[in-house]
């Protein structure tokens, strides 16, 4: 009876556990594993080569473009995503507005994040599209035929308008996380703040801010981690082109593995990505602990 | 004085207006060309994009349906369903267990579990392919339903482990008087209270794996067992330049989560706030 009550609980636990271990951290140890080998994928055979998968992809040409595209659409999307997000969230929350046009205005702005990142890239290799694209023929009819651009075509914009697809889906997505955290602000502090004769910019600033801070740096680290692991934005527009002016981390790692069938490179760029990634989460936990208690 | 600020209020609240209206036709207005395109002819897509359709071709949306959507469709709902049901029944369950009993080693089980959380796909993408392909899954559904359910568990059990905490243990010890088993109490008390972390878990795992894109990507070649992202993307190299039929199959495809959201809105909004503090 007794040993019964002890090995239950245990029960309940492990085909969670077991999932986890064998999917998440199994997959995640022979990675860092297979980044000192080469291996390919139709062979078991592996050579040990110590670390010459991370000189490969240090000394390698594109490294340096891809890194630039990865910090490119972090800045960015840290600035429109989480700073103009941010901003989207204090205007919706303004007293000025009815709630049913609050509600709306929300609402659409999210909605982008609720289709799959292939079907917004393919819907935005139409609207890039030179001959027959939104862009183009709008400018075309607003008179501005000069201002028309090859846009993913074009070396020095294809990451750009990349990143300003991302924009498009995600902005929305952050701001109805930040207009969550300012509704549970307690009217408390607010209603104080107006006695005392704070506007509402400065309400904003020095009351709601601060007090959802949290949700804040939270969105900030997401976003982040989202621009380390980009892949399908880049898969389903550029493929990483023209040559490698749009290439990323997560794109180059598949590459690799499934198309040069160089493996070990792969796993190499997946620590890269591990490193930053999981620095950038344990950041994360550190603030939503501090938050907590 | 106070017709001044009046007046003030007002331009401000007109410009406000403005404003989000502004933002709104940002979102709508690409959305708007594309239906309104994939009720065209090719030939009058290439002629205007901006100009209306001379005749509206709802066959559009009929051709690219049997071109292979209904197929991706069904895939995409069975893959989609067990994964969900899988994640729910064991992530409630590791909830259950760690928040109900005195585990001994349950503090460092919760950290390892949460610790995925942290933890990307891209990371385990070649050695998950190399290990399905030993274990002869490549290329089947499990190949899809194992890494999604193992990936979404940590997000999922931390959702629950919160509410369950908030869950009075009174409830349970009048059950225990009764001579409840700790199963019975899981199946007959706490999953029943728990309804709404269930819905919200659901639809925000829902929303991932039904437009997940990377392990379909890999773990999956045949044509027959594609779900809805994967497919779109063979479905352009199928149709070439049957430009419209891409377009009706693209919005077809894209229908679901957002009826969803709409009819849903609450349990959306509290899954992904919920996890994005945490997690």
């Amino acid at each position: 009876m007794k040993k019964k009550t002890k090995l239950t609980p245990y029960l309940y636990v492990i085909p969670g556990l077991v999932m986890v271990l064998g999917f998440v951290y199994i997959p995640i140890i022979v990675n860092l594993v297979y980044s000192f080998f080469r291996l390919s994928s139709y062979s078991t055979s592996m050579k040990f080569v110590g670390l010459d998968n991370f000189r490969r992809l240090f000394t390698n040409d594109t490294f340096p473009i891809m890194m630039r595209n990865n910090i490119y659409y972090c800045v960015i999307s840290l600035i429109v995503q989480v700073g103009f997000g941010t901003f989207l969230a204090f205007l919706l929350e303004s007293k000025l507005l009815g709630n049913r046009f609050k509600s709306i205005c929300r609402n659409i702005y999210f909605i982008p994040a609720l289709v799959s990142l292939t079907a917004v890239g393919l819907m935005f290799n139409f609207i890039y599209n030179p001959q027959l694209g939104l862009l183009n023929t709008f400018l075309k009819h607003v008179g501005l035929a000069n201002l028309q651009q090859t846009w993913l075509g074009d070396k020095n914009l294809a990451i750009f308008c990349i990143i300003a697809m991302s924009q498009w889906q995600f902005t929305g997505y952050i701001t109805l996380l930040m207009v969550v955290a300012f509704q549970n602000v307690s009217t408390d502090y607010i209603e104080a703040a107006i006695i005392d004769g704070a506007g509402p910019v400065r309400r904003a600033l020095n009351i709601v801010l601060p007090l959802a801070k949290e949700q804040l740096l939270v969105c900030s680290i997401i976003t982040v981690i989202g621009a380390f692991k980009l892949f399908t934005e880049v898969y389903s527009t550029t493929v990483g082109g023209p040559g490698n002016s749009s290439q990323v981390l997560g794109l180059f790692l598949y590459q690799n593995a499934f198309l040069h069938d160089d493996m070990g490179m792969a796993a190499a760029t997946g620590v890269l990505i591990f490193i930053i990634t999981v620095t950038a989460s344990i950041f994360q936990l550190k603030i939503s602990h501090s938050g907590e208690v | 004085m106070t017709d001044n600020y009046t007046m003030k209020h007002m331009v401000l609240k007109v410009v406000l207006h403005v404003f989000l209206l502004f933002l709104v036709a940002v979102i709508l207005f690409p959305v708007c060309w594309l239906v309104l395109n994939s009720l065209k002819t090719n030939q009058e897509m290439f002629l205007n994009s901006l100009a209306l359709p001379k005749q509206w071709m709802f066959v559009n949306y009929a051709t690219a349906w049997g071109k292979g959507l209904l197929a991706y469709f069904k895939n995409s709902i069975i893959v989609s369903a067990i994964s969900i049901s899988c994640i729910l029944l064991l992530s409630s369950m590791l909830a259950y267990g760690l928040t109900r009993f005195n585990l001994p080693g349950g503090g460092f089980i919760f950290f390892l579990i949460l610790g995925g959380m942290a933890l990307s796909e891209q990371v385990a993408l070649v050695p998950l392919y190399k290990i399905l392909q030993a274990v002869k899954l490549y290329n089947t559904r499990a190949a899809l339903v194992l890494p999604y359910v193992a990936f979404r568990i940590p997000f999922t059990m931390f959702l629950m482990r919160s509410y369950f905490i908030s869950i009075p243990k009174e409830l349970e010890e009048a059950a225990i008087v009764d001579g409840c088993n700790s199963l019975q109490r899981f199946v007959k008390i706490i999953l029943p209270i728990s309804k709404p972390v269930l819905a919200s878990c659901a639809i925000v795992n829902l929303n991932h794996v039904w437009n997940e894109f990377l392990f379909a990507n890999v773990f999956l070649e045949n044509k027959k067992l594609m779900t809805i992202p994967l497919g779109l993307m063979t479905f352009q190299g199928d149709l070439k330049s049957d430009y419209v039929v891409m377009l009706a199959g693209i919005l077809i495809s894209s229908l679901p989560m957002v009826l969803l959201f709409l009819c849903m809105s609450k349990q959306f909004v509290r899954g992904l706030t919920a996890g994005a503090v945490k997690g």
